[in-house]
């Protein structure tokens, strides 16, 4: 048996600024928020509006994550996606107004397993959808992506077409559950319980999609896929399979966000999807194609600006998230945590 | 010699535009090192490349193990136990050491004799079991590359210039990894550059021109002889 040469291994030694550098993004959600709470001022304002901002981030993220990870996976830039939202809040209302009986009632255990029931039909409906959207829409056009946005746009048209065929062409307005209505008071502020829900709801799924990515097989074949797919079938993992299942994880995941989003408006349309997309690729862009985390702070950081500008400046809205997208990006021109590609 | 595990008969790859292997014939014997040799630019990452599936052979056959794998998945390849080591390594840069060990042993988890083994081969792997590959330095993550192949026991080994740009050190480890290797009676196909390697580990070989195999035999037979180097390939083993 060989052994190696008498040579000891060492790994340069990062300086405290470079082993930091990769974490600083996480900075600027705190950083956000301080600066909101220095041009805001008054507390109870401040905090109302900071809730809400996380949770409309949290509702993004959930939207965005598929999103990002099925072009780190696959380099396919899908812009059909918000497909998957409008029919998750159309599917996701139909079940609500069905279970009426369970959402009128002042009791919390109902009206939760009624948004439980509208969440997993709009999940299974949007998770199947988006298997036939990836076959029929999305294969022929691999490695084309002038084609790839013509087409998945194209799909998106026609599924907001067909909304219109199944529930009409009007918007339909829908009022939350009984017990998730109205806000709680803390610190002198008003908090709507819906939020807190959806801050909830979107920080349990990111520390399981987090896990996932980290602690399972899968999650590593996933995280190696984005950066090297050619060498992860080198290997023996057949990663059209797992691209189909994040692709139908990510529909499933934009069917979530839909059903969450036409609650937090109370009013769905066809378009709805296709408006809030606007929002998801900023944060997709920012964050850093591929990276679940990068999108994770973008989207907190995306709330948090769309409604502290809001507040302080409402006509400039949408602009400053347009305006958050150039900074970072002349910060990191890759986003604010890129996944290294393999050349 | 044995019986071939891997056959290539009249293989023509195009990329693009190019037609870069232009009826490739080569059989490699089971056990043993066979060295794939040649000038830049004749097809050898090619060859290799397209018995893994990676480009397709648009024409001819590859027979593995007496099974026609010219138009199998890459995916079903390595299942059928095709190790293989590119160019680039291949290395998941944002995945730890014990990552991507992780995931080189697709059908379950590594066997912990042959991980020790491994360690003892590859010390700096067990140094930076935790560490992100991205951060290795150029030999250590050859190293990994190497290994990542070695996590299981494969019937074939396609290994693709492990030590260019390497120090003699990190060569002389690599060297004597792939010679552990062979006595466990591995066969291995192996492009390389640097003739000494290639002398000390080749068994037999091929040498490749013009996207063609041009001469085949044993690597003895070709280290002997200065005018066949230098018709073959333009220069003199002697003088590496």
């Amino acid at each position: 048996m060989s052994i190696a040469p008498e040579h000891v291994p060492k790994m340069e030694t990062a300086s405290l600024g470079e082993r930091l550098a990769p974490h600083a993004p996480l900075l600027l959600v705190p950083v956000l928020m301080i600066l909101g709470f220095l041009s805001i001022t008054n507390t109870s304002s401040w905090l109302t509006l900071t809730v809400s901002g996380l949770a409309m981030g949290m509702m993004i993220f959930i939207m965005a994550s598929g999103l990002t990870l099925v072009f780190g996976l696959m380099d396919v830039i899908n812009f059909g996606h918000g497909a998957f939202v409008s029919v998750g809040a159309f599917i996701g209302v139909t079940i609500l107004f069905a279970l009426g009986g369970m959402t009128e009632q002042p009791s919390i255990l109902l009206n939760l397993l009624a948004v439980l029931v509208a969440v997993t039909g709009a999940m299974a409906g949007t998770a199947i959808m988006g298997w036939a959207f990836e076959r029929v829409i999305v294969k022929p056009v691999y490695g084309a992506h002038l084609k790839q946005i013509l087409v998945t746009m194209g799909g998106l048209i026609i599924v907001e077409q067909l909304i219109h065929v199944v529930w009409g062409p009007d918007e339909i307005f829908l009022t939350r559950p009984e017990t998730l209505k109205g806000a709680v008071t803390f610190a002198g502020a008003a908090i709507e319980k819906y939020r807190l829900l959806a801050v909830a709801i979107g920080l349990v799924l990111f520390l399981v999609m987090r896990w996932t990515l980290k602690s399972t097989k899968i999650g590593l074949i996933v995280r190696a896929g984005v950066e090297n797919g050619e060498m992860v079938e080198a290997l023996g993992y057949r990663l059209r399979l797992v691209f189909i299942a994040v692709f139908v994880a990510g529909s499933a995941l934009a069917g979530l966000g839909g059903v969450m989003w036409g609650l937090y408006q109370e009013v769905v349309t066809a378009h709805m999807g296709q408006q809030i997309m606007i929002l998801v690729f900023i944060v997709v862009i920012i964050g850093g194609l591929g990276s679940v985390e990068g999108c994770f702070i973008g989207a907190l950081l995306v709330g948090l600006m769309q409604n502290y500008t809001a507040f302080l400046e409402p006509k400039l809205a949408l602009v400053s998230n347009i305006g958050l997208m150039v900074a970072i990006l002349m910060w990191r021109p890759q986003g604010m945590m890129p996944v290294v590609k393999a050349k | 010699m044995s019986e071939p595990i891997l056959k290539l008969s009249g293989v023509h790859t195009n990329i693009a535009q190019y037609h870069i292997l232009q009826g490739v014939d080569l059989e490699v014997p089971s056990g043993g090192v066979t060295m794939l040799l040649g000038r830049n630019g004749v097809g050898k990452t090619t060859t290799l490349r397209t018995i893994m599936g990676l480009w397709r052979a648009h024409q001819g056959t590859i027979d593995f193990d007496g099974a026609d794998i010219t138009a199998t998945p890459t995916p079903a390849i390595a299942r059928r136990g095709v190790g293989f080591v590119p160019e680039d390594m291949g290395i998941f840069s944002d995945l730890s050491v014990e990552e991507n060990m992780i995931l080189a042993a697709a059908d379950g988890p590594i066997d912990k004799q042959r991980l020790d083994w491994l360690f003892t081969v590859f010390p700096p792997l067990r140094t930076f079991w935790k560490n992100p590959a991205g951060n290795l330095s150029g030999g250590q993550k050859q190293m990994l590359s190497i290994a990542r192949a070695m996590a299981q026991e494969r019937r074939l080994y396609l290994i693709d210039e492990p030590t260019k740009g390497l120090a003699p050190a990190i060569i002389g480890t690599l060297a004597g990894a792939l010679r552990d290797l062979k006595a466990q009676g591995a066969t291995i196909l192996l492009v390389e550059q640097n003739f000494a390697v290639a002398k000390a580990l080749g068994d037999s070989c091929a040498v490749m021109d013009d996207g063609r195999i041009v001469w085949t035999g044993a690597m003895v037979e070709l280290a002997e002889d200065a005018a066949l180097q230098e018709r073959l390939m333009g220069l003199s083993m002697e003088a590496a």
